[in-house]
């Protein structure tokens, strides 16, 4: 199975993180609705996307990752960087689907709001699920044939299996 | 009270996908969830209970710039972070001034009747 559900990675994290998270996420929310009383709620409608949480997360991604890699005694800081640049490739391929979410909530919600939102989060999770399917299944294949062009005479299953992981 | 409740809701939605997308393997797919409606669900709800369909309309309208503009960010983000090696922090802050660019550019270009 390509995705996976990992406990194990709760562990490193602290309980100050959370609260931290919760903090921002609520501050988000409280500003978008002050912009959308004082500047309208076109221009609030924007923060609605506003990558509030975003810098909190990647900063705790890249410090997680130095920190798993500096206890195997490895200089962990590009390893750090490459982890919190896949979150954000993540997030880019994310945000096609919060497109998705958005113009299904804007055709729907003065018709049936409780289908626009339904219907909203339906299309977030597919659209996302697909355009990162899509990617992945690119890059794998882009991998495996810069590998195979590398090693012309090395073994390509090998290769393809490594590159699941 | 009504911000209270703002931020109440708003740190749960945002704290729930975010303790999804910590939980999930590999890491490109709990990217995802860096990209979760989690802010619009709670401000859309709070919108429609206050004011009226219409109102979350036009949001919801204008939403659809900003996620073009979370794409742009998103993007260089990792670019700043896999070919400039910049740190993650100074990274996602930096790339916020193409978020605002992009989100503000799209709203006038293209919003401005919302």
């Amino acid at each position: 199975m390509i995705v996976k559900v990992s406990f194990s990675s709760l562990k490193s994290g602290h309980w100050y993180e959370y609260i931290f998270r919760f903090a921002l996420g609520g501050a988000a929310t409280v500003a978008t609705g002050l912009i959308s009383s004082h500047f309208g709620a076109s221009l609030g409608g924007l923060f609605l996307a506003l990558p509030a949480i975003f810098c909190a997360s990647a900063t705790l991604i890249q410090k997680h990752e130095e920190r798993r890699k500096r206890s195997a005694g490895l200089d962990g800081r590009r390893r750090g960087q490459e982890a919190a640049a896949l979150d954000a490739a993540g997030a880019a391929l994310g945000s096609i689907g919060m497109a998705g979410f958005a113009f299904s909530f804007w055709l729907l919600v003065e018709r049936q709001t409780l289908l626009a939102f339904a219907v909203g989060l339906v299309m977030w999770t597919a659209v996302s699920i697909a355009v990162w399917w899509i990617w992945r299944r690119n890059r794998v294949r882009v991998r495996a044939r810069a590998l195979a062009r590398d090693n012309p005479d090395g073994n390509r299953e090998q290769h393809a299996g490594s590159l699941t992981t | 009270m009504e911000y209270v409740a703002r931020f109440l809701i708003g740190g749960l939605a945002v704290s729930v996908f975010a303790f999804l997308g910590d939980m999930l393997r590999p890491k490109s797919f709990a990217g995802l969830f860096g990209a979760a409606p989690s802010v619009a669900l709670a401000t859309l709800g709070i919108a429609l209970v206050q004011h009226d369909a219409h109102y979350a309309t036009v949001q919801g309208q204008a939403m659809i710039w900003g996620a073009a503009a979370l794409l742009v960010y998103s993007i260089a983000v990792c670019q700043l972070l896999m070919r400039f090696h910049w740190n993650a922090l100074p990274a996602t802050l930096v790339a916020l001034i193409a978020w605002l660019f992009v989100a503000f550019g799209l709203h006038l270009v293209a919003g401005a009747g919302a």
